[in-house]
């Protein structure tokens, strides 16, 4: 039973149906007994099924549960898939996904809706397995839009705030034009290949499509179009910053650690049809490259502690896009990973920030914490340097295997490389801004709160601490999946390149502390320049995009829909009928109320052809 | 005979339900309830003799009716009425229980007003002369018009009118149509004939074909309706009384539908084939443009409605996709339509009843006061903007694959109504349930009865969401034995 694939995803969703069908009436001890306990059992379920593929990466099970829907030639199977990609995904979402369970039991404890809270998050880890493990893409896409719609409902968790419902509306609708898209790459892939199994139409592309074909572009463009609105990304990267109006754990499990890499995951899932289109692969590598540069700028300016974090997660999401657009599959999954543990552990260790400070999100409000909050400064060094890549921390490792395989290629590579090193540098330079300004320094305000902890939130810290510091050592058994061959390219690589990556982040760290921490520069200063203050302002509103689209999507749908609020085509039909009206003596009668002669002469004329027929 | 015991329980429990008012007001419910339940029994019976699914009728019944016309009393079931049969039932008993509490006055004859509506749709999707078709299709006219013209709110009269001449025009249109087809069969053997399989052996000139398909087309295009002929439903919706909207919503705008599928298609397979560009566009349109009126409205009800034109827009795209995919999807959307539609507007009903008002800008923050409403509405708010799971995204998925092997920019193009989907359904959401509480907000939850009718509904588009081939299955046959008929194959074959 335990080897079940179909098990894995059942049990948290089981722990969502008995919470939400209690409809909140089970006591708080129960609601967390089962909310967290279903992500425990899944995990542990998880690891199980896990091992042997970890030891033996060729390792493939796979298992169909029922026919889901056919019509003709089409059939869409409940079936998943387990080989050394999904293992990875599958521990990383039960394994973290638990830790942040156990952690919400305590974050949440003084929340009236606690029940709902877990149920909806049962959910999301219930999705998001199917998610990974659905061997089919229209199965992976019913997984998609669940965790679409549990990160709309958990963003607007807190619904009596207008603004929190706003920003889960944008991230509902702004993922959903990338879903749309990826929708009709569904499309296209079934009406050329026949198919919607992940294996055959990979199979399907590589024997009946070409290298460079028509069909591969479009349908990479496509699946691509549903990986960006998930992930992120350039251009629909708008919604994560606002989506941190959600509860803070909300943000570590779905748009840290597992829901926005779902678009990483999906590309690498489906990487031979992006082989077959390289100038979309490409086109990847250059989305992945702007977006963390975007990210990077902007991460440097905000004051808000969680924005600066989904600023940063988009950034090293731009990192992933990077590597697969370079072909560096296994190294994009590695750092999914990395970032999942040292970004779930600083979204964990703000939330005991931000709740020890009652619900203080200003970082400059802040300062001299480190004595004040211990564990939340630990947790903070440890996750800031793996995220600035520090030597031998987990970030380190992931982040170097693909800046290499960036420069390993030919054409643009060097500029890739040099991109990602510059972004490098800006992560040395916003992580430990935050740092400095937080835990360094003079205390600025909430002089005697003492830190929230206990040992559901701290556990998690601690665990997801070894693991951000450590994780690097583990090696995703990603190598089949991908056809890596064993030999790496690292023997080729000057030492000159291995110093400069090892350089760049510390410079921007150092540079963080001359500003930040000895406070020799000032950041103030600099915006006494007009251009640097315009600049600042630029970046601050995330390069302008939400005014962007609100010019150019929100506001003429609007428009177009207050213009014609009273559709022109009733007022067509209504000056018919007036004008016919004026002119017919018939129609007058009929509307000064005759109406009801109208309706016998009917039941009457059909009556009359009743009895004539009878007659007949 | 199972068929006709159907329509005769409705029809007799109509008027029985009416003469129990003089015994005792609660009456007419109760015999209207047990009537609807005593009707669907036969349906059973019908679907057990599923063994034999691959044949064109599963049951069928031919009387003479007025013989010397060539009229028959002629019905018949196959795999796609006994579908949508089940849905009429069903949405029959959720608009009594709807009306359970809201309709106080002349009880009896409101009861035989609803179940007369549901006695002509069975008659739509079962008769099998085109004659008697028409008669089935005034029938269900009629009683909805006065269930809207005595039962509705403030507009009511304007309102009934107004959907009364729309469908009573163009259900001219179809009479005359009709006619002309058994008048082309008559010159051409010499019988007369109203009989559906008669009337699908003959062989129309060009011009013929054309105009009388568009008589039907236009029939059918207003009940479904599309657009440019829609604008009596946000009248209609927003005036009628919530067991009306149900059946509106829920049943009627399926005949439009039906017809389609049973007869445009079949009976002018050419003009039909010939029209298909203009039919998408159509459809097209009616997604994209109504999704977008749905966004400009205040009133919930108005509201809700055109969202239900532009999801009936999935409808025609995939019926005109001409493959068994887009048939398929077509189907599945209707029932799952039918489904939510109904769940929509009862909620919005339930408001009303408890609000006096159906304006957005008055409403707000329910939540608190009434999480299992805001659960409900979230569930069907979901259902429509096409979450997978849930029988509405079965539907629009396969009718937008049926169609996207026949066109791709239609198909693409309406997919972009899923994204103003979300944009409707959400800002509702926020708008009606979210946000600050108000002065209103002291709402009453769903009640035993109301939670019993949702979780029927939620438990339906769960069904059709996982299990879709248990509904797939019944039409299958019925769809493949349309599309294999000499006259569509040819065409088929030289279309694509």
């Amino acid at each position: 039973m335990f080897d079940s694939l179909g098990l894995l995803p059942f049990l948290p969703f089981l722990g969502f149906l008995i919470l939400f069908l209690s409809g909140g009436g089970l006591p708080r001890r129960i609601v967390a007994v089962v909310g967290a306990g279903s992500i425990g059992l899944a995990f542990l379920q998880a690891l199980l099924l896990a091992l042997p593929v970890i030891e033996n990466d060729s390792l493939v099970s796979q298992q169909v549960i029922y026919s889901w829907m056919s019509v003709g030639e089409f059939e869409s199977k409940f079936g998943l898939y387990l080989d050394g990609l999904s293992s990875v995904m599958i521990l990383v979402i039960t394994g973290v996904g638990f830790l942040i369970h156990l952690y919400s039991t305590g974050f949440m404890r003084d929340d009236p809706s606690y029940s709902r809270f877990f149920a909806i998050m049962n959910l999301f880890v219930s999705s998001m397995l199917v998610l990974v493990l659905a061997d089919n893409l229209l199965l992976l896409y019913l997984g998609w839009e669940g965790v679409g719609l549990c990160s709309y409902l958990l963003i607007g968790f807190w619904y009596s705030n207008p603004s929190n419902g706003y920003a889960a509306r944008k991230a509902f609708v702004t993922t959903r034009v990338g879903d749309t898209s990826m929708a009709i790459g569904l499309l296209l892939l079934f009406t050329q290949l026949g198919s919607l199994n992940i294996e055959e139409l990979m199979n399907g592309a590589e024997t009946q499509w070409g290298l460079g074909s028509g069909y591969a572009v479009a349908a990479s463009l496509l699946l691509l179009g549903g990986a960006v609105g998930k992930s992120a990304q350039l251009p629909l990267q708008t919604w994560l910053p606002d989506a941190m109006a959600g509860p803070t754990p909300i943000s570590a499990l779905i748009h840290a650690a597992t829901m926005v890499t779902a678009g990483v995951y999906l590309i690498a899932r489906t990487h031979t049809l992006f082989e077959l289109a390289p100038d979309v692969q490409l086109l990847v590598a250059f989305i992945g490259l702007a977006t963390l540069l975007m990210a990077g700028f902007t991460a440097m300016t905000q004051r808000d502690i969680k924005r600066i974090l989904a600023y940063s997660t988009i950034s090293q999401i731009g990192y992933m896009f990077l590597g697969l657009g370079v072909g560096a599959w296994s190294a994009s999954v590695f750092h999914l990973m990395t970032h999942a543990f040292f970004k779930a552990l600083l979204f964990l260790a703000a939330g005991t920030v931000i709740l020890s400070l009652h619900h203080e999100h200003d970082i400059f409000k802040m300062g001299g914490k480190r004595k004040q909050l211990p564990i939340a400064f630990a947790s903070f060094m440890i996750g800031s340097l793996a995220l600035a890549a520090f030597p031998f921390t987990s970030g380190y490792f992931s982040k170097d295997e693909i800046l290499l395989a960036a420069l390993a290629i030919e054409g643009p590579g060097l500029w890739l490389w040099i991109g990602g090193v510059v972004g490098a540098f800006f992560t040395g330079i916003y992580s430990f801004r935050l740092v400095f300004v937080v835990f360094f320094g003079e205390s600025a305000d909430h002089h005697d709160d003492k830190e929230v902890t206990g040992f559901t939130m701290a556990f998690p810290l601690m665990v997801l601490m070894v693991f951000a510091l450590l994780g690097g050592f583990i090696h995703p058994p990603t190598d089949f999946v991908f056809s890596v061959e064993e030999a790496h390219s690292e023997h080729s690589v000057s030492t000159l390149i291995h110093a400069i990556m090892i350089a760049v982040p510390l410079a921007g760290i150092g540079v963080s502390y001359l500003f930040y921490g000895a406070r020799l520069w000032s950041a103030d200063r600099l915006l006494e320049y007009s251009l640097a203050k315009k600049l600042h302002g630029y970046w601050f509103s995330g390069w302008g995009f939400d005014a962007l689209y609100r010019g150019l999507f929100i506001k003429p749908l609007l428009g177009l829909a207050d213009l014609n609020r009273r559709d022109f085509i009733d007022s067509i039909v209504a000056t018919i009928v007036a004008v016919s009206e004026a002119g017919n003596g018939l129609l007058v009668r009929f509307q000064s109320g005759s109406l009801r002669w109208y309706v016998l002469s009917v039941v009457g004329g059909v009556a009359i052809l009743l009895t004539l027929g009878g007659l007949l | 005979m199972s068929i006709l015991w159907i329509l005769l329980i409705l029809f007799v429990g109509g008027v029985v339900a009416w003469i129990s008012e003089a015994i005792n007001k609660q009456l007419p419910r109760w015999l209207a309830l047990s009537s609807v339940i005593l009707a669907m029994l036969p349906l059973v019976s019908l679907m057990d003799g599923g063994d034999d699914i691959s044949s064109a009728w599963l049951s069928s019944l031919n009387t003479a009716w007025i013989p010397s016309l060539g009229i028959q009393f002629s019905l018949a079931v196959d795999g796609l009425s006994l579908l949508l049969i089940g849905l009429t039932g069903f949405l029959g008993i959720i608009s009594i229980a709807s009306a359970w509490e809201e309709i106080n006055s002349r009880v009896g004859f409101f009861y035989f007003n609803l179940l007369w509506t549901l006695a002509g749709v069975v008659g739509v999707f079962t008769a099998v002369d085109l004659f008697l078709f028409f008669f089935f299709w005034e029938v269900m006219l009629i009683p909805m018009y006065f269930i809207i013209a005595i039962w509705g709110h403030e507009n009511r009269k304007y309102a009934a009118t107004k959907f009364f001449l729309f469908t009573q025009a163009t259900g001219m249109l179809l009479l005359m149509s009709l006619l002309g087809l058994a008048y082309f069969n008559w010159k051409a053997t010499g019988v007369l004939s109203f009989a559906y399989e008669d009337l699908l052996a003959v062989d129309l000139a060009g011009d013929v074909e054309r105009w009388l398909m568009l008589g039907f087309f236009v029939a059918f295009a207003t009940k479904l309706p599309s657009v440019p002929f829609h604008s009596w439903l946000p009248d209609a919706h927003s005036q009628a009384p919530t067991a009306g909207s149900v059946l509106l919503a829920g049943v009627l705008l399926k005949t439009g539908a039906y017809g389609l599928i049973r007869f445009t298609l079949p009976l002018f397979p050419n003009a039909s084939s010939e029209f298909t560009p203009v039919a998408l566009t159509l459809a097209v349109i009616s997604i994209l443009y109504c999704a977008k009126l749905a966004l400009a409205q205040t009133d919930l009800k108005r509201l809700i409605a055109y969202t239900s034109v532009s999801h009936m827009g999935f409808v025609l795209l995939g019926i005109y996709a001409w493959n068994l995919i887009g048939l398929q999807g077509a189907v599945m959307t209707m029932l799952a339509h039918g489904l939510s539609a109904a769940a929509l507007f009862s909620l919005a009903g339930g408001l009303q009843g408890r609000l006096h008002t159906r304006d957005l800008r008055k409403m707000g923050g329910f939540w608190l006061a009434s999480p299992k409403m805001a659960v409900t509405a979230m569930f069907f708010s979901i259902a429509a903007l096409g979450m997978p799971g849930l029988g509405n995204f079965v539907g629009e998925f396969l009718s937008l694959l049926g169609v996207f092997s026949v066109s791709v920019s239609a198909a693409a193009i309406a997919a972009l109504g899923m994204i103003l989907a979300a944009v409707y359904s959400l800002w509702v959401m926020q708008a009606v349930f979210q946000g600050e509480s108000t002065a209103t907000s002291g709402l009453q939850d769903l009640n035993r009865r109301e939670m019993l009718a949702y979780g029927a509904m939620m438990f339906g588009l769960l069904v059709m969401g996982f299990f879709p081939n248990l509904f797939l299955v019944f039409s299958d046959s019925a769809i493949s034995g349309l599309l294999s008929l000499d006259q569509l194959v040819a065409v088929a074959k030289g279309r694509w």
